[in-house]
């Protein structure tokens, strides 16, 4: 029996993987600006929070990296009704994500912190920079430079671990894709579609972001 | 028609936990031979050959794990082979850990200092030799730390496999869940499991990688 590959069916589809492809780019950056949020709070607790909170920031972070997220997302889609929560599939993904991201990034965040020198802050100030301007001209950008490139791949990443929240039936693309093949039956040909989104999505943000890399981090400085 | 968490229930999480490690294990094994092939095509100086590993490294690292999943599981259908999620799991894994352990391992052989290169051709040593004696064996040293680490990420990966039908650990407490509906528990269970699994490994990478970077400052 020779298998003939069906095509015709995806390609019909093509408006719902586009509004899927949309939701998971909307999914992955609200997550990653949430989770920024949740890191840049969990950075500053561990380098200079109080003892007993920065415990806290120790468990949550070593928790989320050591376990897989699948199981995460399980935790809270169905643990939260039992408790009484009712969260929509994407609002459980999205919250999901945030918790995930959020760990991963607060070391990203931590290590940016520690690779400005004690020495740039006081020579600024010396120079009777007030903090705001040594913040803003001395301290900003180095921070950022540093973090740069790994927060963007940690971004890429993010966006790829998402195709995960179609185990609780989401929206995003990789839900869609779940359910064009159940309606189709042609499995293969939907998921190698739906790869090659995956990878246009991944080359097209890392495109992106180096080419923003190039301008905004061009020396010598330009204001 | 609610069933008690109890024992029993317990038990068989904790037993499915084993088909977890086995997965981890024929993937990390299956992704140490594809990734040594990986990591020493892409430094080779044939340009297509690097040319194709860079590509195997962009596919693989660049969509989503459980579409390669899905690939395999499904493709073995249509080609006519009657596939189990087992084998689809075990081919995926390999060849996903493949990509990623031959982009580590690049940039661990690339770290060996040129001179040492230099060196062993001055000696009058060939490639097979160079690599076997010289450049591998330091590269080795440099990759242990990333390499545990990417241990940690194999075993959190095996977790999809239960998307496709695999009962390992994360499988086993979908299934008890959906019987005793005590998902706090049922899922506090398999991410003690997890966690008990990779913590170790997490900090033994962190420590390697402590006392490599000692060893290496002057």
């Amino acid at each position: 029996m020779t298998y003939t590959f069906r095509f015709g069916p995806v390609l019909e589809a093509y408006r719902d993987l586009l509004a899927g492809a949309w939701l998971t780019i909307q999914l992955s950056t609200s997550a990653m600006l949430l989770g920024l949020v949740v890191a840049i709070i969990c950075a500053w607790v561990k380098t200079s929070g109080p003892k007993p909170l920065r415990w806290v920031v120790e468990c949550y972070i070593e928790i989320i990296r050591n376990t897989p997220f699948l199981v995460q997302i399980f935790f809270i889609f169905f643990g939260l009704p039992a408790a009484g929560v009712r969260l929509s599939p994407n609002a459980a993904a999205l919250l999901a994500m945030v918790i995930n991201v959020g760990a991963y990034a607060t070391e990203i965040i931590r290590a940016g912190i520690e690779s400005i020198h004690k020495g740039q802050v006081e020579a600024g100030l010396a120079l009777g920079l007030k903090p705001l301007q040594v913040f803003r001209y001395i301290v900003l950008k180095p921070a950022l430079k540093t973090v740069y490139p790994a927060l963007t791949s940690q971004f890429i990443l993010l966006m790829l671990t998402s195709s995960v929240v179609s185990a609780i039936s989401a929206d995003d693309l990789t839900s869609v894709a779940n359910n064009i093949q159940s309606l189709t039956f042609t499995s293969f040909e939907v998921y190698l579609v739906v790869t090659l989104m995956y990878l246009a999505m991944s080359l097209a943000f890392s495109a992106v972001f180096s080419t923003i890399y190039r301008v905004a981090f061009a020396y010598p400085d330009r204001h | 028609m609610l069933r008690q968490f109890g024992t029993n229930e317990f038990l068989f999480i904790f037993t499915a936990a084993r088909w977890t490690v086995l997965l981890s294990l024929i993937a990390f094994v299956g992704g140490a031979v594809g990734g040594l092939i990986v990591a020493l095509s892409r430094v080779s100086d044939v340009k297509p050959v690097s040319l194709a590993a860079g590509g195997f490294i962009q596919v693989f690292q660049g969509t989503p794990l459980l579409m390669q999943l899905f690939l395999v599981f499904f493709g073995a259908t249509t080609l006519g082979l009657d596939i189990n999620p087992w084998i689809a799991a075990a081919v995926a894994l390999t060849l996903n850990a493949s990509a990623f352990l031959g982009e580590i391992w690049r940039g661990c052989i690339q770290a060996v200092p040129k001179g040492q290169w230099e060196a062993a051709g001055a000696l009058g040593l060939h490639y097979p030799a160079t690599m076997r004696y010289i450049i591998l064996p330091q590269a080795f040293k440099i990759a242990l730390p990333p390499t545990v680490g990417f241990l940690v990420q194999l075993i959190k990966a095996t977790s999809l496999a239960a998307i496709i039908g695999f009962t390992e650990v994360t499988r086993a407490g979908q299934i008890i869940n959906n019987a005793t509906f005590r998902p706090f528990l049922v899922f506090g269970i398999v991410a003690a499991i997890y966690f008990i699994l990779c913590w170790p490994l997490s900090h033994l990478s962190m420590r390697l990688e402590r006392r490599f970077a000692a060893a290496t400052t002057r």
